[in-house]
């Protein structure tokens, strides 16, 4: 009882926003300007259907989805080691942190220059020498130049994260498994990793945020062909608002579902982080 | 008997924040015997813990030597274990896989490993705890998985940092028993801070009394008591007064107390 309550509170201002674009939509009566709701639900609740020209709904997020899960994945295969080491080691840090926070104030987008310079439109497929195929339509479209924005965008805040939970570890706690027989190694794996994880999953939650915003802007810059981003752009520039707004809900709705996500590991596994004094 | 601890010479001197030298540990030499119960006893700030921590590899000396087992210490050894002042507990492990930690660091199988901690975990009252986690205990509890930790791995050396002072006082006396029969089963080594003095009577075969700022040992004596001890015999009473005026700044020692310190030893 008590949750169908909070259910129906969370519930109350999505519905009035849902009404009130209902009634504006029937009152202006242009479609270009906002579509009806049931043209945008239309299109989400068949997302296989070809729009425009540039395949489905389900093929532009899977475009997207695939650049975000490499540019971020990359992003933590280099920031989480890195960011452990430089928490770790006074050398370290001193060797690197000057160098990286020459880059951490640069916004990601401001690179896309620079970077389209680089690589121009050179993609995954460019670099393993795919040139037909099914694997060269996809290699094709995760291109160099967003997957570095991404990587960019994702890198930095899963960096300062790691650093900043290895840092924060608590010395008795180092100091109390020493006393019991423990080598460098399970310092690092039995105590500092778990400590600082609430930390560093701080860092990919932020980070991932991050890389999609990130991605959904560099699809829309000039050469992008596939993306969410790139279906947002095209359905503007032939004046289908309820494609854009269906774009725009999709980017709602995955940020909801990557959210989630993050926050099931937290309830599920770090509930002594909130309950610990 | 034979020596299994040994400082010569040490100082500690930490620098603060603000550049300023506090002196925690002056002209330390102290030698301790192996199966000794030793009660260090000082005010707060008087370096017992740095004094804990210089014994248990944890920390450098500034000057001088800290020699254990015979060899220069560098870094935490495997035959001692230690016993914080502060929580240690790991928050995300349950109180077995806590308590079990040092045996699983030793490749010690695991449910081995669990029967040894599971025991030990009875002994301290905290059967049918197994499976909570730090936070779901009391800092009483948690105090007392931490001593179960230390001694689950069977320690040559066991130095506890005033691991009985956040229990009630129920508590507290039966930890005592618990430790005391713990090292009278197979008489380890333990070096343990308190600043009561009761507690240290009753526990210890020796004592050492620090003062503070620098911190240094102003006195050093055997306790000739019989375990289990009694709290309400003139000889405890004795020590106690003794130590108290000590503790109370009373510390002329040599010429004063002796006197008193030779008819304690002489009852
Ligand atoms: N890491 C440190 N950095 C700077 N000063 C320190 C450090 N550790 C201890 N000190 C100082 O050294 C002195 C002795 O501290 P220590 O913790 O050994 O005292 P203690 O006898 O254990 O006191 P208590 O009974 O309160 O635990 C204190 O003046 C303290 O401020
Ligand atoms: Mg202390």
């Amino acid at each position: 009882m008590k949750k169908l309550k909070e259910v129906v509170i969370t519930l109350i201002f999505p519905i009035l926003f849902l009404i009130m674009w209902q009634i504006l939509s029937i009152r202006i009566d242009n479609h270009m300007i906002l579509p009806e709701l049931q043209r945008v639900i239309g299109i989400l609740l068949e997302p296989r259907q070809s729009l425009i020209g540039i395949g489905s709904l389900f093929w532009n997020i899977y475009i997207s989805l695939m650049r975000v899960l490499i540019g971020y994945g990359m992003a933590i295969i280099l920031g989480v080691p890195l960011g452990i080491m430089i928490g770790c080691s006074r050398k370290i840090e001193k060797l690197l942190s000057g160098f990286l926070n020459l880059f951490r104030p640069i916004p990601p987008l401001a690179w896309v220059p620079l970077v389209l310079a680089w690589f121009g439109i050179a993609s995954i497929a460019t670099v393993v020498g795919v040139t037909s195929g099914k694997l060269y339509t996809l290699l094709n479209n995760l291109k160099l130049s967003m997957l570095f924005i991404i990587f960019m965008g994702a890198f930095f805040p899963i960096l300062t994260n790691t650093i900043f939970g290895i840092k924060g570890v608590q010395k008795t706690l180092v100091d109390s498994v020493l006393t019991l027989g423990a080598n460098k190694w399970h310092v690092l794996l039995k105590v500092l990793l778990p400590a600082s994880m609430p930390s560093i999953l701080t860092g990919l939650k932020i980070g991932l945020g991050v890389a999609w915003m990130c991605l959904v802007s560099a699809e829309m810059l000039p050469g992008s062909i596939a993306g969410v981003g790139y279906l947002i752009t095209h359905a503007y520039q032939v004046t289908r608002i309820d494609i854009v707004i269906t774009g725009i809900v999709t980017i709602s709705l995955i940020g909801i579902f990557f959210e989630g996500i993050f926050r099931f590991i937290e309830k599920k596994f770090f509930k002594w982080q909130s309950m610990s004094r | 008997m034979k020596e299994i601890i040994r400082l010569r010479e040490v100082n500690k001197t930490f620098t603060s924040e603000k550049g300023h030298n506090i002196e925690a540990l002056q002209d330390i030499n102290l030698s301790i015997e192996e199966s000794q119960f030793i009660c260090l006893l000082g005010p707060s700030g008087s370096g017992k813990s740095t004094l804990l921590r210089l014994m248990a590899g944890l920390m450098d000396a500034s000057e001088g030597e800290v020699e254990v087992m015979g060899k220069s210490i560098k870094k935490p050894i495997s035959e001692a274990s230690m016993v914080f002042q502060e929580y240690s507990l790991l928050p995300w492990r349950n109180i077995i896989d806590n308590v079990a930690f040092g045996l699983e660091v030793r490749k010690v199988p695991k449910k081995e490993g669990y029967a040894i901690a599971r025991n030990i975990l009875g002994k301290f009252g905290l059967e049918g705890f197994e499976k909570n986690y730090p936070y779901e205990l009391s800092g009483g509890m948690q105090q007392r998985a931490a001593i179960a930790r230390a001694m689950a791995v069977s320690p040559e050396i066991l130095y506890m940092d005033e691991p009985f002072g956040a229990l009630d006082a129920h508590t507290r006396l039966q930890m005592q028993q618990e430790l005391i029969s713990f090292w009278l089963k197979d008489k380890r080594t333990i070096v343990f801070v308190t600043h009561s003095v009761e507690e240290a009577i009753f526990l210890g075969t020796r004592i050492i009394v620090m003062s503070s700022r620098p911190g240094r040992i102003i006195e050093d004596f055997q306790i000739d008591l019989p375990y289990p001890r009694d709290r309400w015999s003139g000889k405890f009473g004795h020590y106690f007064n003794r130590l108290m005026d000590l503790m109370n700044g009373k510390s002329s020692i040599t010429e004063e107390y002796s006197e008193v310190y030779n008819q304690c030893n002489n009852l």
